[in-house]
């Protein structure tokens, strides 16, 4: 025999297995809701921590005079386009500084199928660092050392299915589709990195030199006519490159850093723009944090707008229910046992969409993965939920249980205002 | 005061014996227009079988509503068993309904959903009184079945059906057992026969009476066809127990 205490729980799940469907229906939109906002946070997350990951080790990034978030996202995450390069005379000079351990250039503007060209020097293999100082390793190959030697990131090896040897040619520009390529002077594949998860999967690397000697015989973005130079020609010309992109460096000792920092910004002969990666990641946190929290209130109320529905479905049920009530209290159930019975059935509705919302949430991040993996380089982790997020998951369900307490106590005052027979 | 006829050698006897006792009781359901009743003086017999008639909107269900402390007088006296339910609260009504009342309602009175079974077995869960007293001669489920079968519904058969597949006459025989599970001392049924023709109303009355005595419960029905009135020991027309007001007539 039932205890009076359990009957209530069991009604509970009797009277909606009898309304299956609506029940399952509501159940489904508290379930979308969940995952939208649960989704909203795994993303916001799985983008903070790949932006976050993706430098480490770089004490500043220069380039030049542009917004610091600017500068940031086109020197590191291959966003946006520089407006200026720096000439090799100020990269020259900022090297030469004692406080300045290392530095390596960076060259970008041409691209290969899509994935953006890189020109650097082969130090950039070993003083790029990722992910809490996480070095570059090559899957197979090694760093270009010729003048048309090319090292490929990850995705650029499997989108484009190449191997070690394989000869590529540079297009002129960034359009995935390019008008002009350096057809004349192709490059061959000589390593291939291990994947990272950051924009290095998606690029491909090349000498400063390379790069000169693609655009030599170039001039306002388009081959000149009648002057062709063959290849064999470039290697014998003077290919120290006149500009660069931006420049990574690293300091001698950390608390130079400031002080770097400010001669140059200050630096006379050119504008020029300092960064410290963290403190520029920090800006771009705190400019994407509205929108975050934009995106957030939103779901919020997508969960609310579900709640709301579950308690119209019970508020509506409610009328052809009275009679429940009126028998549940002719056989003695209290009000109270009346408004546990629906509060526990908005607890359990909820219960049974939150669950459904995470299951469906992480079916949908195990599909997606790889997709915005390939597209966008987020890695989006598939973790258990953070405490963060559990009780996210629990404030819905307290919420939900609350929600059902405002058709529980009318279906209490209909319980004690009805008597022996149900007016409707 | 107004005639309480209530012409039954009970109610000449000890009034000890009496199950529910109501004196100058006055309710009013709410509202500006609420209809009232006021009731000088009702007595109800230990294990006696009362028809209470009269037309219909006359107050026949509220009347029973106050009886069993569905809801409260706002004045007099109702003494159900000893106890003065007007003393009580809300819950603790609920509470005393169920160990001594077993209720019979017009209609829709089963839970949709759960089997035959588990509605006739619903009161044992909120009183452990009767729930002993169902299990005295062996399982509660015995007892329930047994009950079903004697009401002329067989158990073997529709034990684990749903509810809602029943007929009518069906349905009010779960009600029945339901109200006899566990012997509460007192049966209140507001016309559980008015959808049945008259032969299945007088086999259904005959099954209830003889499972009310074997219980020792009382039985107080209310109905509209006094023709029913000649298996009862007794007949109340409510004109003559209590007066009706509608609206803010005085009282
Ligand atoms: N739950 C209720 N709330 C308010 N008024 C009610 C309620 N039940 C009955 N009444 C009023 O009491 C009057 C008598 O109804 P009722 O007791 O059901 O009569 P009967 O059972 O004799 O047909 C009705 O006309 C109605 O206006
Ligand atoms: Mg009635």
């Amino acid at each position: 025999m039932s205890a009076p205490r359990l009957i209530v729980p069991r009604l509970a799940m009797q009277s909606l297995s009898n309304r299956a469907l609506t029940a399952f229906l509501t159940v489904l939109a508290i379930a979308f809701s969940v995952m939208l906002l649960l989704g909203v946070e795994k993303v916001r997350n799985g983008a903070r921590q790949s932006f976050a990951n993706t430098i480490s080790g770089t004490d500043l990034i220069v380039g030049a005079r542009s917004g610091n978030i600017q500068l940031l996202l086109y020197s590191i995450f291959r966003i946006g386009n520089a407006t200026n390069n720096v000439t090799w005379k100020s990269y020259q000079d900022i090297t030469n500084r004692p406080e300045v351990a290392w530095s390596v250039p960076l060259s970008l503007g041409d691209s290969h199928h899509g994935f953006r060209v890189l020109g650097t020097t082969p130090e950039y293999f070993e003083r790029y660092k990722y992910r809490r100082g996480q070095g570059l390793t090559f899957a197979e190959g090694k760093p270009f050392a010729d003048l048309f030697d090319a090292v490929i990131g990850a995705d650029v090896a499997k989108a484009l299915g190449y191997k070690v040897g394989d000869p590529i040619v540079v297009a002129h520009g960034l359009g995935s589709v390019s008008f002009v390529e350096h057809e004349d002077k192709p490059f061959r594949v000589v390593g291939i990195l291990e994947k990272t998860g950051t924009p290095v999967d998606r690029t491909v690397h090349v000498s400063l030199e390379g790069i000169e000697a693609i655009h030599v015989d170039w001039q306002t973005g388009m081959p000149m006519p009648g002057e062709n130079i063959t290849a064999d020609e470039v290697r014998q010309m003077d290919l120290t490159p006149k500009s660069i992109t931006a420049a990574l460096v690293g300091l001698k000792s950390k608390l130079a850093t400031f002080q770097l920092q400010r001669a140059i910004n200050e630096y006379r002969q050119e504008p020029l723009s300092a960064i410290m990666p963290g403190a520029a990641l920090q800006e771009l946190w705190s400019l994407v944090g509205t929108a975050e929290t934009a995106l957030a209130v939103v779901s919020m109320m997508v969960v609310a707008t579900a709640l709301l529905g579950m308690v119209t479905m019970i508020l509506t049920t409610l009328n052809e229910r009275r009679r429940e009530m009126a028998i549940l209290r002719s056989v003695g159930a209290r009000p109270t046992t009346v408004l546990g019975l629906l509060a526990t059935e908005a607890g359990l509705l909820t219960l049974a969409g939150v669950a459904l919302g995470v299951a469906m949430l992480y079916g949908v991040l195990l599909a997606l993965r790889p997709w915005v993996d390939a597209t966008y380089g987020i890695t989006l982790a598939i973790d258990p939920p953070t405490a963060r997020e559990w009780m996210m998951l629990g404030g819905i369900v307290v919420a939900g249980f609350l929600a059902g307490l405002l058709p529980a106590l009318r279906a209490y005052r209909m319980s004690l205002a009805d008597g022996m027979t149900v007016r409707t | 005061m107004s005639a309480a006829t209530i012409a039954s050698p009970a109610s000449a006897a000890s009034n000890a014996d009496d199950v529910v006792r109501m004196r100058d009781v006055k309710f009013r359901w709410p509202g500006a227009r609420g209809f009232g009743l006021q009731i000088d003086s009702f007595t109800l017999p230990a294990r006696a079988k009362v028809l209470l008639v009269g037309p219909s909107g006359t107050g026949k269900s509220t009347f029973l509503s106050l009886l069993c402390g569905i809801v409260a007088p706002s004045s007099g006296t109702l003494e159900v068993m000893g106890t003065d339910l007007t003393r009580l609260s809300h819950s603790a009504r609920d509470r005393f309904r169920v160990e001594h009342f077993g209720i019979i309602f017009q209609m829709f009175n089963l839970l949709p959903y759960g089997s035959v079974l588990d509605n006739v077995m619903l009161p044992l869960s909120f009183s452990s009184v009767r729930a002993r007293r169902a299990s005295q001669g062996g399982t509660v489920e015995a007892e329930a079945r047994r009950l079903l079968d004697s009401l002329g519904l067989d158990a073997h058969q529709f034990a684990n059906h749903s509810t809602a597949a029943l007929s009518v006459g069906q349905q009010q025989r779960v009600a029945a057992a339901r109200a006899l599970i566990g012997a509460p001392e007192i049966i209140v049924a507001d016309e559980p026969t008015s959808a049945l023709d008259r032969n299945r109303q007088l086999a259904f009355l005959d099954l209830l009476f003889a499972e009310a005595d074997k219980a020792g419960a009382a039985v107080i029905m209310v109905s509209h066809e006094e023709e029913l009135g000649t298996r009862f020991d007794q007949v109340v027309r409510l004109d003559e127990i209590c007066r009706a007001q509608r609206g803010s007539a005085a009282a």
